[in-house]
């Protein structure tokens, strides 16, 4: 079984690509920090995950792939819908129950999808999307090679936490994954924690998470997930090599979440301590050391990012704001395609009536 | 001389016409490939299609049912065959939250466009766990679509209208009628959804029913025919679209109805008719919907306490007198 090392690949990058990467990762956690706000005004309702302390993960994996390999994630999902290029306004509509969201606000926080960025969701039961994810690979190989008549060409993500491992689903995804050469990775974003239970507590292996990979003949790595350059590092060569050999891969991608596992969690299962050593870890901060030391990036010229994001966020939370619920046709829309009976048929949400990148393909 | 064929074989018919029509159709499953089928449904399809196409999965029905769901929110067209629907449980969260939820969930992007197919109801002496007839647990689920086909005619026009649907159907098929020959023409028809099919005309009684015990109806109405009882059945043939409109037409002539469903009684498609027959036809009813189900207990082995547990044309019979007060 090969253990790939990782090669410095994003240390001969131009700075503009660090850059993009560091504006990408502002955009995340302003996301979430305005997010936790108006959850905490009572805009934005039921369960909530927000990605503080991950944002590497989403954008260095995202940065390793191409924009029409398909993605698809857990429930703690608005780092990747970002990361993929959803505009924030949609994101945020959704999350404030609004028409104008991404899945016209019948979704919510956990479930973002955008057909034209190849992001399949936001999945809400643990494990529930690494079925999807063999499905999603499954299907790009078939289209590639039953009817493109061709080589099978794309790599599908699927995320999901350490908690989803322990999750029948997961280990039949990953069997029939390796079984049928299936072009997918899944990456664990080992935060450490399933809500309050430590990996230790309900997963045998926590050490070595690759023994489940090998279990199932799954090629798989280690990253260190607080440091967005060492993500793509580890992550392009693993894609590139997925897409090359339509074989699975496996990565146990170790990470921390800063706030709790949702918006009502206390964590009073992991110490003060413990929290601060990884918040000195912070990937942003990281990045911003790289960027002002290495490369000589001037600390006015980050924070000026971190403006243009954070207007970008609060012109968001104001789309969010000032759009309108949807009305009560929407509630029999989008039940089943052909109408019949009381079920109106299906329409596209605004998002995608608006994306240039959207040609109807992904439906 | 018309051509008679098998239920299964009327069901290979449909499949592999769909899979030579869209190249998007793919069939997966237990045995469906180099074994021909474990009921030898997909008898030859590998040889015609291949391996790409026809292909074998491990007993994971939780995971090549979430797969399949994958595979169609990018288009393609999976037929998924469970050996009995009785596995299909611990498929339970792919198949209701993934399958008819994706198109809510995701505000219209991406729909589900796959059948999921196998043998449902008891009545091989294969104990509770294998017996399950699913109509009533599944029917419960809005964004999924339920198909019973009664006879081999059925089965073929269902299922290729089920193939080519957007949404995820449930084709509930029966093992006990695997074997059983029909007509079925040699060109193609397709059979809509929503439809009923008036199978026997009659003017005391409407009996109304899905899958098999449709055959049932139709041998209790002959019997009831010698008493003088006319009896009209109706072939319901999906559950989700519900074709109340052919049940209320025929209610309104007969007044009276009688529903056999194979399903438990609490919480089942023929309650749910019972209550929309009683709203829509509260004055022309001349005694209240009667339901002949599958009695409220596990499915047993024994022979003769399983052919009891089940509709039958005895059973049909005596409701029927009931609701005719005729005892």
């Amino acid at each position: 079984m090969t253990t790939l090392s990782h090669p410095a690949i994003a240390e001969s990058f131009p700075t503009e690509t660090l850059l993009g990467w560091l504006r990408d990762m502002y955009l995340i956690r302003e996301f979430e920090i305005r997010t936790m706000q108006a959850y905490q005004n009572k805009k934005i309702g039921g369960f909530c995950h927000v990605y503080i302390g991950q944002e590497a993960v989403a954008v260095g994996c995202v940065a390793a792939t191409r924009n029409n390999d398909p993605l698809v994630t857990a429930y703690r999902d608005h780092g990747h819908g970002l990361a993929r290029g959803m505009a924030p306004k949609y994101g945020m509509a959704e999350m404030f129950g609004k028409l104008a969201g991404c899945a016209k606000g019948k979704g919510g926080s956990m479930h973002f999808f955008d057909a034209a960025n190849a992001m399949y969701g936001g999945h809400g039961i643990v494990g529930a999307q690494t079925p999807l994810g063999a499905g999603l690979a499954f299907a790009t190989k078939y289209e590639d090679e039953v009817i493109g008549g061709g080589k099978s060409d794309k790599v599908t993500l699927c995320f999901l936490g350490d908690g989803a491992v322990n999750q029948g689903a997961f280990h039949e995804a990953m069997n029939l994954a390796g079984l049928f050469d299936l072009p997918v990775i899944f990456i664990v974003e080992n935060n450490g924690y399933s809500m309050g239970t430590a990996i230790e507590r309900g997963t045998t292996m926590a050490h070595d998470l690759g023994a489940k990979a090998r279990a199932n003949g799954i090629d798989h790595i280690t990253i260190q997930g607080m440091d967005v350059m060492s993500v793509y590092d580890g992550m392009k060569p693993f894609v590139d090599q997925c897409r090359e050999n339509s074989r699975p891969g496996f990565v146990d991608m170790q990470t921390y979440r800063f706030k709790g596992h949702s918006m009502s969690d206390p964590r009073k299962y992991r110490t003060k301590d413990e929290e601060a050593q990884y918040e000195a870890q912070d990937p942003i901060g990281r990045l911003e050391q790289v960027l002002k030391t290495q490369r000589d990036v001037a600390d006015a010229d980050m924070e000026s990012i971190y403006d243009a994001q954070k207007k970008i966020v609060r012109e968001a939370v104001e789309f969010a704001e000032n759009a309108p619920a949807p009305g009560l046709d929407e509630l029999y829309k989008d039940v089943y395609v052909e109408p019949f009976g009381p079920w109106t048929g299906t329409s596209l949400p605004e998002m995608l009536a608006n994306d240039p990148n959207y040609n109807g393909g992904a439906r | 001389m018309s051509r008679q064929i098998e239920y299964r074989d009327a069901l290979n018919e449909a499949m592999s016409e769909e899979m030579r029509r869209d190249q998007r159709v793919f069939l997966l499953g237990e045995e469906v490939a180099q074994y021909n089928g474990a009921y030898k449904v997909s008898r030859g399809m590998l040889d015609e299609f291949g391996p790409k196409r026809i292909i074998d999965t491990p007993i994971s029905e939780s995971g090549f049912a979430g797969m399949a769901i994958g595979a169609a929110m990018r288009g393609l067209r999976p037929i998924c065959e469970f050996m009995s629907w009785s596995f299909s449980l611990v498929a339970a969260d792919p198949i209701l939250n993934n399958a008819p939820k994706m198109l809510y969930m995701s505000g219209g992007q991406f729909g589900c466009p796959i059948v999921f197919r196998g043998n449902d109801g008891a009545g091989g002496q294969l104990g509770s766990t294998h017996s399950w007839c699913v109509e009533g647990l599944f029917s419960n689920v809005p964004g999924l679509k339920m198909v019973i086909p009664s006879n081999p005619y059925e089965a073929k026009g269902l299922l290729k209208t089920a193939i080519r649907d957007d949404d995820p159907v449930f084709f509930l098929e029966s093992e006990r009628m695997l074997g059983d020959k029909g007509e079925v023409p040699e060109e193609e028809y397709l059979i809509p959804f929503g439809k009923a099919n008036v199978v026997r005309e009659g003017t005391d009684c409407t009996l109304l029913s899905w899958g098999r015990p449709v055959n049932f109806a139709v041998e209790a109405a002959e019997e009831l025919a010698k008493e003088g009882l006319s009896c009209e059945v109706i072939d319901g043939r999906t559950i989700r679209p519900l074709d109340l409109e052919t049940i209320v037409r025929s209610v309104k002539k007969t007044n009276r109805l009688v529903v056999i469903d194979q399903s438990w009684s609490f919480g089942s498609p023929g309650s749910e008719v019972a209550s929309q027959v009683h709203a829509a036809c509260f004055d022309d009813l001349d005694n209240h919907v009667h339901r002949v189900h599958s009695h409220d207990v596990p499915a047993p082995y024994a022979a003769n306490l399983e052919q009891e547990m089940l509709p039958n044309a005895r059973r049909i019979c005596e409701a029927v007198r009931s609701c005719c007060y005729v005892a």
